[in-house]
């Protein structure tokens, strides 16, 4: 409890700890408390990695369930949160690997490549562009954007700008040094921007 | 400085991980620097844009299916 509580906060340790110490002790009910406080993040991340709906959603119920089961193991040296994208990253991993029947899935494979690295549309954007875009269209654009990354640039910039880890998390879940974190952000963030050009540039006059 | 290195220090100056100087530094060039004003304030909407909308809902049920399974867990031995 006390290195929980050191790593949590200067001051006061992280709500969640106290949860998970509820949960050792045998309270069910506080770990539907995590869940749902974290379900629909895992889902996200799961199906950015899987890219596929049914494997998502079999990931997050595996990794909350795995997640459960070794709660005595969480050490407390980094968030709960932090210790659940682990798992459910790995978890994603392995789904892809049985999907693609023994062939290795790593998340270094398709990140050589210098699209987008160095910008080359650089019109700008008009402004608020998602505003030119109903809702379902949007998340299509925004969808078929981000999953047309390679998949070692898109893991680090969801877990980094999607859903808020830093860099020293990222790097820890993902087993990459934080130079190599710091470098797939930055394409992944340009290559984002250069594809999302194509539909949020200011079009000129007469342009459609 | 030049465009080169102000992409460099791209990510550093959206995180607010640069120093006062570095930061002075980096306005500098921005203010003589069209293309990297632009690079700069897309890749900052591009975040923002990625974080505020839900790309994948939660599907429907599937938050009672994983209850249901976190019990059924549960009855096995908490």
């Amino acid at each position: 409890m006390s290195t929980i509580q050191l790593i949590a906060g200067e001051n006061e340790p992280h709500p969640d700890v106290a949860l998970v110490e509820r949960v050792r002790g045998g309270d069910v009910l506080a770990y539907d408390t995590l869940v749902r406080k974290y379900d629909r993040q895992i889902f996200r991340i799961a199906q950015h990695i899987t890219q596929n709906r049914e494997d998502a959603e079999d990931v997050m119920q595996d990794a909350f369930l795995k997640a459960y089961e070794k709660i005595d193991q969480f050490q407390g040296n980094s968030k709960f949160y932090t210790w659940l994208v682990r798992i459910a990253v790995n978890e994603s991993l392995m789904r892809l690997r049985k999907r693609r029947t023994g062939k290795m899935v790593s998340i270094d494979e398709d990140i050589e490549t210098d699209e987008g690295s160095v910008p080359r549309d650089l019109a700008d954007w008009a402004p608020d562009p998602e505003q030119n875009y109903g809702q379902a269209e949007l998340a299509e654009i925004l969808r078929k954007t981000i999953q047309g990354l390679p998949q070692g640039f898109r893991i680090v910039f969801v877990l980094r700008d999607v859903e808020g880890l830093s860099t020293e998390e990222t790097a820890e879940t993902l087993g990459l040094s934080i130079p190599a974190v710091k470098s797939r952000l930055l394409r992944a963030r340009l290559q984002l921007r250069e594809r999302l050009s194509r539909y949020f540039r200011r079009k000129r006059g007469g342009e459609k | 400085m030049t465009c080169t290195e102000f992409l460099a220090l791209l990510d550093d100056l959206i995180d607010d991980s640069v120093t006062p100087e570095t930061r002075a530094q980096l306005q500098e060039h921005l203010r003589g620097c069209e293309h990297c004003e632009v690079t700069l304030n897309t890749t900052r909407k591009t975040i923002e844009i990625y974080r505020s909308h839900e790309i994948y809902d939660l599907p429907p049920g599937l938050r009672e299916r994983l209850h249901a399974a976190i019990m059924a867990r549960c009855k096995k031995g908490c």
